[in-house]
């Protein structure tokens, strides 16, 4: 657990009065991708949220051997803790390059000192060749697959360590699914490591190492993607709806 | 009137619109990225005017002049940093509210330091070097410094422009203003960008200011009249587009400079003098915009703040214990009377605390459980107060006749300015109704043959018995308590709850069978015809009523009663107005800066009990003595 890039014990979240997480517990190791599964309502966005310190939270939280729990949304982006939010939230006035250049943060290193890849407007646009062919497009004006790769590339500007992916695959067509799980595995030859909140086993089967069920915010199972893509009865119990 | 006199004043219009570009577009920076309506933005602009006169004169020459303009800028940008940081930085999470308040508070610290270190006098400013001559056009001379303001204005605004649409820091801001929250999820320092917008919009403030100073003296009064105009030019605009405030200040200029143009015109069976207009021109025309195009000329519909706000809690009625304490507080002032002899003073402010009592309660009704925040409650204290002057000196009412239909005045106002109102809804509602009661202030103003305009109507005293203080004291009692009563009857009562159901969730109050805007409609009628209570017993007690006792300022006056006193409490607005009534006649009445002084205690009310006085002391008394068996 030494080189878990991320930690969580003991996290709880709260909207307003309400509190959402009681108590989850898990790691994301260095080129990890590790899978947050459950149904809508149990918790994956608001664990998201909370790690970014969007949402009252409580817990330990350590990321690439820093101490991020009382850091605010800014400082831990500065660290190198990407997001995507699962509603996208691209900003509809800026065009694709100027939301590119709303990412745009300095080159960083692993905490072994290992540099980390250094994602330009170019290079995205070879990983997402439909937004190299709208460079100027307002945001407001694409698809929603469009603006899915777009959050995705935004977040990649700030040339994260670790991505907080949330719901890659929601609402968009099968096409653009099958390319977010190439880009997913790209990312992660690259060094990254990824955090990917899902409720679609087939999409999560394509791309994740191990799996952490959450229902009702808390950690209900725990394995390897193998180990779950054969357990029908925790798939039952906590995924299929 | 020729064509060329219309021509020559349309470029005064032009020359006029730069100044009010400038406030304007920097008010609509503010806004759009930090959500802060800046009420001191006004006084941002004034200072700039006595900063540059002061570089313009000590330095002298032309580089005082045209460099103090520049200084003038950095300084005032500079301040506005600094406002930013030690203040509103602190209170971004409070509700909005509390933000205007804030900055209405920075208006009366400023104002006061000013005269402090300037004085009282109007200081006209030497006129621009390499400027100073005039340059024949239409037939008139124009001074060579208006043409330059004409010019800078449209320089300033594709300046802006680039900036916003070329640079980082236009980008971020164009972004932030969407959602700034994804901003900062993305690693952008909120702080700094807050800062640096507060400051860019400080600096175009002062900038307007500074090059006022060869066309216009600097005033103690120009921070009101200022922030009133860019209020109106921006809504006008619409919120967060500088073209869109261009455009507005064009437009809003030209039409205060064609009524001058035409001036008197006989239309046969009336005689009109346009010129009159100009006061309320730009209301006019705000009014008109916000019915057409409730997001102004080239605004869009706010981004949703995402709201940090606690949501309010339900109304409770009465406790025993509260029914007690208001029961203790009747019976003595009751007894009060028995002062008369003693201390004569106390009967006349006591008469004074009780209207504002009823000011404040009427003005929390729509507030507070409606959920409109009004920004002209002064116009049915108006409406009221000159109902019942005029019906006693004009239709020779009786006293209590002219006290009963003042309420009615009012009604008839509040339906018809309410009907436009609940149409809107924020910022958008508050301005509109700050143009209704600059209608109705400039209206008794200009109307001199009927209102007896800036000298109002005189010797309205009242008639025995209630010519004693002590008699009028115990009249003006039992209105307050009638008032009270009637406003807390319609908030307990079915009426009241779907006015609240309207406030806190319009659709679902409309999907269970609320029409959401005939209540609200309903409701602010209501509070207005209560207002024209105070406003009658207002007209009264002080044997007159001028414009003065209408303007802007009452209205202020409303809403920091009602916000110290506390909006989610029913007591509040009881305690807010009795606290500020007394305070702004003792404590004031001290010191010659008594508008910084109230100033800083509303700082620091603001900063200390961002729930008001009596939210404050309930929250205490629930933390102390939680019954068993009470409501959780």
């Amino acid at each position: 657990m030494n080189d878990a890039m991320l930690s969580v014990a003991g996290l709880q979240a709260w909207y307003g009065a309400a509190q959402i997480l009681h108590d989850v517990s898990f790691n994301v190791g260095r080129g990890e991708v590790v899978a947050l599964m459950g149904r809508n309502g149990a918790g994956k966005t608001t664990t998201m949220k909370a790690l970014m310190g969007l949402v009252s939270r409580r817990g330990a939280l350590r990321f690439n051997g820093a101490d991020i729990a009382g850091l605010r949304p800014f400082e831990i982006a500065r660290l190198g803790l990407g997001f995507t939010p699962e509603d996208r939230r691209i900003f509809s006035e800026l065009t694709v390059l100027e939301n590119l250049d709303i990412g745009r943060q300095p080159p960083r290193q692993f905490a072994d000192g290992a540099a980390a890849p250094v994602w330009t407007p170019e290079r995205l646009f070879a990983l997402f060749p439909n937004l190299g062919e709208m460079p100027n497009r307002p945001g407001g004006r694409m698809s929603g697959g469009e603006q899915q790769m777009l959050t995705v590339a935004r977040t990649l500007m700030g040339n994260p360590l670790l991505v907080l992916l949330d719901e890659p695959s929601e609402g968009v067509a099968p096409l653009i699914v099958e390319q977010m799980a190439n880009t997913i595995i790209e990312l992660k030859k690259e060094g990254l490591s990824i955090l990917l909140s899902e409720q679609n086993i087939h999409f999560a089967r394509l791309v994740s190492d191990r799996v952490y069920v959450l229902e009702k915010g808390e950690i209900h199972w725990q394995g390897t993607m193998a180990e779950l893509a054969g357990n029908l009865e925790v798939q039952r119990a906590y995924l299929t709806v | 009137m020729t064509l060329n006199a219309l021509l020559f004043q349309a470029l005064n219009g032009l020359s006029t619109a730069s100044g009010l570009f400038f406030i304007a577009a920097g008010l609509s920076l503010i806004f759009g990225v930090t959500r802060i309506v800046n009420i001191a933005h006004g006084s941002l602009y004034m200072l700039g005017t006595y900063i540059a006169y002061s570089l313009a004169t000590k330095i002298g020459g032309a580089f005082g002049f045209w460099g103090g303009i520049v200084l003038t800028a950095l300084i005032v940008g500079v301040i506005g940093a600094l406002i930013e940081i030690v203040l509103l930085r602190r209170i971004y999470r409070a509700p909005e509210l509390f933000q205007l308040l804030a900055t209405f508070a920075l208006v009366l610290v400023i104002n006061d330091a000013t005269l402090w270190l300037w004085g009282p006098e109007d200081l006209l400013g030497p006129r621009a070097p390499g400027l100073a001559g005039a340059v024949e056009i239409f037939g008139r001379r124009l001074p060579s410094y208006d043409l330059f303001l004409i010019f800078i204005a449209p320089a300033v605004l594709i300046v802006l422009h680039f900036a916003l649409a070329k640079t980082r820091f236009g980008r971020l801001m164009r972004a932030a203003t969407q959602d700034r929250e994804m901003v900062g999820a993305l690693g952008v320092n909120q702080a700094v960008l807050f800062t640096s917008v507060f400051a860019l919009g400080a600096l175009l403030a002062g900038l307007g200011g500074a090059l006022q100073v060869a066309r216009e003296p600097a005033n103690l009064a120009t921070d009101l009249v200022a922030i009133g105009d860019a209020f109106v030019v921006v809504v006008v605009g619409g919120m967060g587009s500088i073209t869109g405030a261009y455009l507005a200040a064009i437009i809003i200029a030209e039409v205060k400079a064609l009524c001058i143009a035409i001036g008197v015109v006989n239309l046969g069976f009336v005689t009109v003098n346009f010129s009159k207009f100009t006061l309320v021109a730009e209301f006019i025309v705000m009014a008109i915009v916000l019915i057409a195009r409730p997001y102004g000329l080239l605004g869009k519909p706010q981004g949703v703040v995402r709201s940090v706000a606690e949501p309010e809690a339900p109304i409770r009625p009465a406790t025993p214990m509260l029914k007690v304490l208001g029961a203790v507080v009747l019976v003595l002032l009751l007894a009060l009377p028995l002062l008369a002899q003693t201390s004569p003073y106390v009967l006349v402010l006591a008469t004074d605390v009780l209207i504002a009592v009823i000011f404040a309660t009427s003005l929390h009704f729509i507030m507070g459980p409606g959920g409109m925040h009004s920004f002209g409650h002064a116009a049915y204290f108006g409406l009221g107060a000159y109902g019942a002057a005029l019906l006693v000196k004009l239709a020779g009412f009786p006293m209590l006749a002219a006290l009963f239909t003042a309420p009615l005045v009012a009604l008839l106002g509040a339906l018809l300015f309410g009907w436009f109102a609940v149409r809107l809804s924020g910022v958008y509602l508050a301005m509109l109704t700050l143009a209704f009661a600059q209608i109705v202030w400039a209206l008794v103003f200009q109307w001199e043959g009927f209102t007896g305009g800036s000298n109002g109507v005189i010797g309205v005293w009242p008639a025995a018995p209630f010519n004693k203080s002590w008699a009028y004291f115990l009249l003006a009692l039992a209105f307050t308590v009638i008032a009270i009563l009637v406003l807390r009857r319609f908030l307990f009562a079915p009426f009241g709850y779907a006015m609240r159901a309207g406030r806190d969730s319009p659709l679902r109050a409309e999907a269970i069978g609320i029409d959401v805007k005939r209540i609200h409609w309903l409701g602010f009628a209501i509070a207005g015809c209560v207002c024209g209570i105070a406003g009658g017993l207002f007209a009264f007690a002080k044997g007159s009523i001028s414009p003065e006792a209408i303007s802007v300022s009452r209205s202020i006056d409303g809403l920091v009663m009602v916000l110290l006193g506390g909006i989610q409490t029913l007591v509040g607005p009881i305690v807010g107005a009795s606290v500020y009534a007394v305070l702004q006649d003792t404590v004031m009445r001290q010191t010659e800066y008594w508008r910084a002084l109230l100033g800083v205690i509303i700082l620091v009310l603001v900063l200390a009990f961002p729930q008001g006085i009596a939210g404050a002391l309930s929250a205490l008394s629930r933390k102390l003595g939680r019954k068993p068996g009470g409501a959780a």
